[in-house]
């Protein structure tokens, strides 16, 4: 016996580390007919950790004190400490790069029906994930307290106000102070780099426990595990190790081809990711002309906006992510992909993502300013109210059209793109 | 489903260019290039004589300003170190903040990162758009800042200058002021290009190891 197979038996007498590479890697079989909308989710994975490790060593440089922090980005990371530039662009893109392949690997489940039956854990596992990687992008986004930083803060806290009764003492409760401060700084700085990124790993491993005990969806939603050839081994299963390992380098080299130019050659992108007001310290005494959120928000912040009323705008934000969770039991379609769905289905999520992105132009602009791109007079309040009300409707209507449409048959067995 | 999904990135860029924003009329391209240290220098020069008297650069070294821009360590220290003999100090400005506040009514702004904030183009079209405007408190105003607190401190050199080549020297102060606000874009930009080679080349044996792998699924 070789010495690597002494040491691997010693290890595996007292922990299963062979089985756990064989159940998670080389025995687990995945569906052979993966296309290149199957590559976000270890993308997702890659941008993590790179936002992990960049993250430690930036919190080396930073001060996180009203009065230093600015300052420590601008001056320390920016400026002082050799690469810090390098790891505060990481980590500064590597945020906007984490919602890119996150709202496109939501996008592949909602096209393929990754989160029927029997994965609607893993999505609302994975619905989680966005949920406090939502929050950790915001409170993140106050570290560099930036003009940004700061009235952006104060303008989504504020919606705590909006609770009738105990609104202004929640308010002042998650604040820390009457407005924010070096103290809202601070509880922002533990949430951020200790509180939320342990929720989120956490929340990823049972993501993937949960993916690996039910086996991955495909573009032909089909069942591999239906038939097995007689070592029990899926017929249209590959092995996750080599096979999808391989793929995936592959998909992670032109990741970061794309990533790294933003990095290395436009990392303000054009005023989108690192936006230009927040190069200016924050100012407790000076409102920006526009606060608009980061854009992976905007879509949202517009639907918010949407609403006149303060709360009812609340409550349709909430519910705006909300009935997300709630997806795997309003498709009642007999197929689970795309390909096999009925016309409806498709011109409804075609149409369902236009509405999320204009919705996300809507959220940058000013709801009173003209919108551009439609040959008839209309404002970006009315064009956002649109867009909102579709998004209620796709979710609300879904369980009638999915019911009634006519599918096309689905095959026995995946077939592979060529 | 396929075709949608084209149609609609085809769509997207312009929606995105739909995004984009409006301007002051006044606001024009401004001709600086980068790269031209010696355009850069007579910015810092321009900006250290001019600007540094009320304005503060307070993230910036002089040291890093001397080895960036190439000027040598001794110019440096005699010639553009007004408030400070050591090298590796930050710009501060040489009036306290005081008595800026009781002379422009306000205290002048931090000048380090303001390209960042504003824009080149903001920074160049601010710095040749003065006017006279008897109404004012310093008998001057600007049409890309109205009843901007600043008086306009180059008028004598726009004046014995001439047009032409007072914007020439604008030019070269918004260069030197972009330089400023990221004094690490040349660098990379330079480290850029290797890593983009480099993935570029691993790429090739990626491609084949996936190819080589896959080639017998069906």
């Amino acid at each position: 016996m070789s010495l690597f197979q002494n040491v691997m038996g010693w290890v595996d007498a007292r922990f299963p580390a062979t089985k756990m590479i064989e159940d998670h890697m080389s025995k687990y079989y995945a569906p052979k007919n993966f296309n290149v909308w199957y590559i976000f989710g270890s993308l997702a994975m890659v941008v993590l950790v790179n936002q992990l490790l960049t993250g430690i060593w930036l919190t080396m440089m930073y001060n996180p004190s009203g009065e230093g922090a600015f300052a420590s980005v601008e001056m320390n990371m920016m400026r002082d400490v050799e690469y810090g530039w390098l790891l505060r662009y990481l980590h500064a893109v590597g945020a906007s790069a984490f919602f890119v392949v996150v709202y496109l690997h939501m996008f592949r489940g909602m096209m393929y029906g990754s989160y029927r039956a029997p994965r609607e854990l893993v999505w609302i596992f994975g619905m989680t994930i966005y949920l406090a990687l939502m929050a950790e992008a915001f409170m993140g986004y106050l570290l560099p307290w930036g003009q940004m930083s700061y009235w952006g803060a104060q303008v989504i806290i504020s919606l705590f106000g909006a609770i009738p009764v105990v609104g202004d003492a929640i308010t002042e409760w998650v604040r820390g102070d009457y407005l924010i401060s070096g103290i809202t700084l601070n509880r922002f700085f533990a949430l951020h780099v200790v509180a939320l990124p342990i929720v989120i790993l956490a929340l990823v491993m049972l993501h993937i426990i949960a993916l690996h005990e039910v086996g991955s969806n495909n573009p032909d939603g089909v069942e591999i595990k239906k038939l097995k050839d007689e070592n029990g081994v899926p017929l249209d299963g590959v092995p996750f190790h080599p096979y999808y390992t391989v793929h995936d380098i592959y998909g992670m080299v032109v990741f970061f081809f794309v990533f790294l130019t933003v990095v290395f050659f436009f990392p303000d992108g054009g005023g989108y990711l690192l936006e230009k007001p927040n190069f200016e310290p924050a100012n407790p005494l000076k409102t920006p002309d526009h606060i608009a959120p980061v854009w992976y928000f905007t879509p949202f912040y517009a639907i918010l906006r949407a609403v006149p009323d303060k709360l009812l705008g609340v409550v349709a934000m909430g519910a705006a992510i909300a009935v997300l969770f709630v997806l795997p039991w309003l498709d009642r379609s007999p197929v689970k992909s795309i390909r096999y769905k009925g016309w409806i289905s498709k011109i409804m999520l075609a149409i369902f993502v236009v509405c999320f992105i204009i919705l996300g132009i809507c959220g940058v602009k000013q709801p009173d300013a003209l919108v551009e791109f439609v040959p008839f007079d209309m404002t970006y309040r009315v064009m956002g109210q649109l867009c909102t009300v579709f998004y209620f409707a796709y979710f609300i209507l879904m369980p009638f059209w999915t019911s009634k449409e006519t599918c096309k048959p689905v095959p026995e067995r995946v077939r592979m793109a060529h | 489903m396929t075709r949608v999904l084209i149609l609609i990135a085809l769509c997207l860029p312009g929606l995105v260019m739909a995004a984009g924003g409006g301007n002051n009329e006044y606001i024009v391209h401004a001709p600086i290039s980068k790269d031209d240290k010696v355009s850069l220098q007579r910015g810092a020069q321009l900006f250290i004589n001019n600007c540094l008297g009320c304005h503060s650069a307070q993230y910036m070294r002089y040291e890093r300003v001397a080895t960036d821009l190439e000027i040598p360590t001794d110019i440096m220290e005699k010639n553009l170190m007004f408030t400070t003999d050591k090298i590796g100090e930050t710009m501060m400005a040489s009036i306290p903040k005081d008595l800026g506040k009781k002379w422009f009514g306000t205290v002048p702004p931090d000048l380090t990162l303001v390209a960042r904030v504003r824009g080149a183009d903001w920074v160049y079209s601010y710095l040749t758009n003065f006017y006279k405007d008897d109404s004012r408190p310093w008998g001057v105003n600007n049409h890309v800042f109205p009843d901007v607190g600043m008086p306009h401190v180059l008028s004598t050199m726009e004046s014995e200058l001439g047009e032409k080549a007072f914007k020439g020297a604008m030019a070269d102060l918004t260069n030197y002021m972009v330089y400023m606000a990221e004094p690490i874009r040349a660098t990379r930009e330079r480290i850029g290009v290797y890593v983009l080679i480099f993935l570029a080349i691993f790429m090739i044996p990626v491609y084949f190891l996936n190819r080589e792998y896959w080639k017998d699924v069906h």
